[in-house]
Parts: structure tokens; C-alpha cells; sequence
């Protein structure tokens, strides 16, 4: 579909496809085939085709990343407690070993599908395609994909999702975001998570955290919350519902999104 | 350490491209990675001294070029370098910046013989 599109390329590196032919000989007679492919076109595929799947069903698909224990499942079941009523939700968890995630998310009468990973750092598009089968997508409005606790690898991957929300809690530190710019970069929203524990915390300061956010150049929203204090969620609540209804907007308009990519990319990205 | 599926992934694409120009081996591989695409370039080295054994790049090289980051101010409209924790406008110091490079994850070229090449 985009193996001569140029995914990925940028500013930087276009002039190198724009520049002479594709083929040529180096000194020692080999041939060169410049390529210019991104490494992960084959992942980008799967993401771009699970997306279609998500947006014919006009299910919205939300990843959710985070160190281990940051707080995503907690925070999935009081999204749920919440939400219950107003949308039908499904979750895909990714992790190392256990299901007990999408236990505790079964027991919310919620379907949960587990992806064990086995020693696999992330989840990659084709994991949640087997997974996202499993699930009957007419039936939802909402599709969480709890990623494996890590703040590294899951960034790498496109899963098909439409947006990307990236958890810091408060016992972390305020300065992961410029120890792991990469995946504080690639999220539409930032929560700043186990917000109950401030007052404990002398050396977590959110608005350090939020300047180190915007040094990465991203415009995020950063919101505070705990999972276990309802009355905190009022703005990721607000967050979700919104998301909701400009994604449903999108997909009446025939269109989709991908997670936060800045418009230079996007244009660049434009086969979808 | 998600290299590893990184460096399969380029292994595949490699295959693909040496089974198209009729290669009989792969001698060289040039690969272009930011600092913002979140490989890191030695790990994606070792990487590649575990995946290529069995591949038609069983004898390549693998060559990593690192790119630089460059930022356009949405307020001002400068092209600056930056850090990969300091995105901001190099010129006026805002932070609403655009990436224009620096996350690339490229194959950039494949250096092979061909088959008839190989004969002689
Ligand atoms: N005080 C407090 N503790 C929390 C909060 N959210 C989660 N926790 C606790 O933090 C621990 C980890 O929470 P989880 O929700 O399992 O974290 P996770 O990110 O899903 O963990 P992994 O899936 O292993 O990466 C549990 O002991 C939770 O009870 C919160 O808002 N406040
Ligand atoms: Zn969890
Ligand atoms: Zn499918
Ligand atoms: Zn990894
Ligand atoms: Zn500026």
C-alpha cells in the first residue's frame, strides 16, 4: 500500500528521495537500493487496518501507558465505575505473565481480553488484532488498551489506537518526563496519577512535571487525579467524553486519527 | 529491550528487498534513527549480531546514522536545533514547536550483490 510513500520522512531527510535515482553502484561494485522505509512499516500496516476496524464500528481506542504499578488498571476500573452507563467499554491488556488484570477488569462485568506478552516488553498491531477479534467491537463505544508497564518500549509501536494517554504517578519523580521524553511525547493526554499521595510527597511538584512535559514541546493536557477519589476525575472524564464525540465526528466525516502526531508528520503520513 | 523486534522487522523488509533485486547476499545495511524514535542505536547493533545469523544478511554490516533534532516555532517561525529534552524554540524559547526531524525510524539502503555478480 505505502512501500514508495515515504512514511516517516521528514524535513530533515527529504532531499535524500528527492535526489537522483533510487539505484546506484558504490566503489566496490555492489549495488545500492536506497529505500527510505520506515523499520516498522509492517506494524504501521496492522496498526492502520486495526484502526479501520475500530472506526468502522465507531469504537474509540485508547492506549494507556505507564510505568509498571503507575495505576492504569486502578484507573480503568473507576473509569468504568463512572462511565458504565454512558458508554460500553471493553478492555485489552498486555502483560508479562498474569491475567490478573483483566480479571479485576471482568469483575466489573466488563470484557477484558489479556495479550500475555510472555517476555515481550510492549504490544505490537498484530497482538491487538488477534486480540480485537475476540471482542464484538458492534457492541462498544470504548476499547482501552492497557499497555505492558514500561516506559520505554510501548512508545515504538502503533496499535491501532486513536489516542495515547500516558500515566505519571506521584511516587515516580517529577523529572520522567525528561528521563523518557519519547513516550511523555507521543501522548495526547498526561495524567498525573496517585494525586491522593501529594501531600506526602515533599519532591513531587505537578508543576515541575508539567514544565518538564513542556520542554518536550508537547501541549498535552496534564491532569492530576486518583483512582481512588471519584471526585478527581471530573477532567479526564471530560477528557474521554470529548474525545468521544470528535472521533464519532471524524468517523461521519469519513475520517480517522492517529495518536498525537505533530502536522508536519501528518501530512507526511497522509496514506493513513 | 523491543530492538530485537525492531531489527526482525528490518530483517524482513531486507528479505523483501534482496528476493526483488535478485541478491544472492546482503552486504550492507544503512539504517537512519533519531534520537526521538525511542531505538536505541547500540541496542539495535547487538541486535542485529543475534537476528542476521539464517538471513540473507547472514554477512552484513549494519551501519547506524544518527539524525539531528530540528524544531520550526510555531510562534516565531524559526528552524532551531534542539535537545531531546529541550524541544523549545531555540530563538524566542516557546514551546509550541513542530518536529521537522529527529524521530525518524528509516531503512535507508541496502547494499547487495547480485546473483550473477556472485558467479564470477
Ligand atoms: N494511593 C493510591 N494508590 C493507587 C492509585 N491507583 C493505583 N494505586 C495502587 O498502586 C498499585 C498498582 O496499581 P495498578 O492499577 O495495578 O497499576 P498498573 O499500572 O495497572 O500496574 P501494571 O499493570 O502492573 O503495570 C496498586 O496497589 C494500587 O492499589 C491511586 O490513585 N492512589
Ligand atoms: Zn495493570
Ligand atoms: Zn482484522
Ligand atoms: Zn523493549
Ligand atoms: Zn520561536
Amino acid at each position: 500500500m505505502c512501500d514508495t510513500c515515504g512514511c516517516n520522512v521528514t524535513q530533515g531527510n527529504r532531499h535524500l528521495i528527492e535526489a537522483g535515482g533510487k539505484h546506484e553502484h558504490t566503489h566496490d561494485g555492489k549495488v545500492a537500493v536506497e529505500v527510505l522505509e520506515n523499520l516498522l512499516s509492517e506494524n504501521d500496516h496492522q496498526a492502520g487496518h486495526n484502526r479501520q476496524h475500530f472506526g468502522n464500528h465507531g469504537v474509540l481506542a485508547v492506549n494507556l501507558m505507564s510505568s509498571p504499578g503507575s495505576g492504569k488498571t486502578s484507573l480503568l476500573e473507576a473509569t468504568i465505575d463512572a462511565l458504565n452507563q454512558e458508554f460500553r467499554i471493553a478492555v485489552i491488556v498486555g502483560d508479562l505473565e498474569t491475567e490478573n488484570d483483566a480479571e479485576r477488569i471482568r469483575s466489573k462485568g466488563i470484557s477484558a481480553v489479556q495479550i500475555t506478552t510472555g517476555t515481550a516488553c510492549h504490544l505490537d498491531a498484530h497482538m491487538v488484532h488477534s486480540a480485537l477479534h475476540q471482542l464484538n467491537l458492534d457492541d462498544l463505544d470504548i476499547v482501552f488498551v492497557e499497555n505492558v508497564g514500561n516506559l520505554v518500549c510501548p512508545a515504538s509501536f502503533d496499535l491501532g489506537q486513536h489516542l495515547n494517554v500516558t500515566l505519571l504517578s506521584v511516587t515516580e519523580g517529577d523529572d520522567k518526563p525528561a528521563k523518557y521524553p519519547v513516550i511523555f511525547r507521543a501522548a495526547d493526554a498526561i495524567l498525573i496519577s496517585k494525586s491522593d499521595l501529594l501531600p506526602y510527597l515533599d519532591d513531587f511538584k505537578p508543576e515541575r512535571a508539567e514544565q518538564a512535559i513542556r520542554h518536550l514541546a508537547s501541549e498535552a493536557p496534564v491532569l492530576n487525579l486518583s483512582a481512588r477519589n471519584s471526585s478527581t476525575l471530573d477532567n479526564w472524564l471530560t477528557w474521554l467524553r470529548k474525545a468521544f464525540t470528535i472521533q464519532d465526528a471524524r468517523r461521519a466525516a469519513g475520517e480517522t486519527t492517529k495518536p498525537k502526531i505533530q502536522p508536519e508528520g501528518e501530512k507526511l503520513h497522509a496514506h493513513g | 529491550m523491543h530492538e530485537l523486534a525492531v531489527c526482525q522487522a528490518m530483517l524482513e523488509q531486507v528479505a523483501g528487498i534482496a528476493a526483488r533485486e535478485q541478491a544472492s547476499e546482503v552486504t550492507r545495511i544503512i539504517v537512519r534513527i533519531g534520537p526521538l524514535s525511542g531505538v536505541v542505536p547500540e541496542l539495535l547493533e547487538q541486535a542485529f549480531t543475534i537476528a542476521r545469523s539464517g538471513t540473507i544478511a547472514n554477512q552484513a554490516e549494519l551501519i547506524t546514522e544518527a539524525t539531528g533534532i530540528r524544531v520550526r516555532c510555531s510562534q516565531c517561525g524559526a528552524e532551531t536545533d534542539a535537545g531531546i529534552t529541550r524541544m523549545i524554540c531555540g530563538k524566542c524559547g516557546d514551546y509550541r514547536t513542530q518536529l521537522l526531524s529527529g524521530d525518524e525510524l528509516l531503512l535507508a539502503s541496502v547494499e547487495l550483490n547480485r546473483a550473477e555478480q556472485a558467479v564470477e
